[in-house]
């Protein structure tokens, strides 16, 4: 009974979010030309997240899940999150 | 009479499975996690090294791969939404060209890996130790993150492979497709994962 509320994704959205996706694919690969140097992880690591978004979002139907679920996902990104802070304040000040 | 019949016999919980699946992303989530954690560290630490490094791969084969697989990623997308409108051959068809789509992706893969066992860099190869230190952990971590991808495309190409036959001879249909489902959000897990390894590995600057 549970999936009689399974959203479909239409075909059109689909292409669009690759079209979303490409054009920050192109992003990625044109700004390395110029040399942002310390920027450069924050700016590769940002688009890669807003892209990481979209294909969570839209392909694997995110938005259309329960909250339990949507939340779950939030606090793995949370949990990474803190994992990399914690590596990084112990090595900064070893 | 017999529908009422088949419909008590069949138990089945599409939520369940669904969240069963996204637990076990979770857990590859944070296997590749890991292996971020210690490309981030290191990169901190030598990142000449690490961008020198990163000169060696080609970014044609890197960006080529990464539309392969965004590409895959929508095929298979609207493999799932094909099911769901009950058009098993448009289904069919989809998942074949997420296959293609991936035999792309380890093609070029095979070129890349080739190209650097050839100028004698591959894990274990003699000429490994002699390198720089960073060179060292960057091409290690390259041939580690690069192969264990490799090896959840090849997970997901068999999965699929499964899906594909599955469709063919009706047991996944337009009233019961999460084995479907489930394929397309592995799939779609690779796609998130290399998302994050192109830019890390091969645009450093």
């Amino acid at each position: 009974m549970a999936n009689n509320t399974t959203h479909t994704t239409e075909y059109k959205v689909l292409a669009r979010v690759l079209l979303v996706l490409m054009f920050f694919t192109f992003l990625t690969i044109s700004v390395t030309a110029y040399h942002l140097a310390a920027f450069s992880v924050t700016v590769a690591l940002l688009i890669a997240s807003v892209k990481g978004f979209f294909v969570l979002t839209y392909f694997m139907h995110l938005k259309y899940e329960s909250t339990l679920l949507r939340i779950l996902v939030a606090m793995i990104f949370v949990l990474y999150a803190v994992i990399i802070l914690i590596t990084f304040i112990d090595y900064a000040f070893r | 009479m017999s529908e009422k019949v088949k419909y008590i016999e069949v138990h089945r919980d599409d939520e369940a499975a669904k969240l069963g699946m996204w637990l076990f992303i979770f857990t590859e989530l944070l296997l590749f996690g890991g292996l971020f954690l210690v490309y981030s560290v290191f990169r901190a630490k030598y990142p000449a090294n690490f961008h020198e490094g990163s000169l060696e791969l080609s970014v044609t084969i890197g960006a080529i791969n990464t539309i392969a697989l965004l590409f895959s990623s929508m095929t298979i997308a609207m493999a799932l939404t094909a099911m769901q409108k009950n058009n098993k051959k448009l289904a069919m068809q989809l998942i074949a060209i997420t296959l293609l789509m991936a035999t792309v992706f380890l093609f070029n893969k095979y070129i890349e890996w080739s190209a650097k066992f050839e100028h004698g860099l591959y894990p274990g190869s003699p000429l490994m130790p002699h390198l720089d230190r960073g060179h060292l952990l960057y091409f290690s971590l390259y041939f580690f993150m690069t192969g264990l991808h490799a090896l959840h495309i090849i997970v997901g190409m068999v999965l699929l492979s499964i899906c594909f036959f599955r469709v063919r001879n009706g047991g996944i249909h337009s009233k019961k497709y999460v084995q479907l489902e489930n394929g397309a959000l592995y799939w779609h897990l690779v796609d998130l994962i290399w998302i994050f390894l192109f830019p890390l590995l091969y645009l450093i600057t």
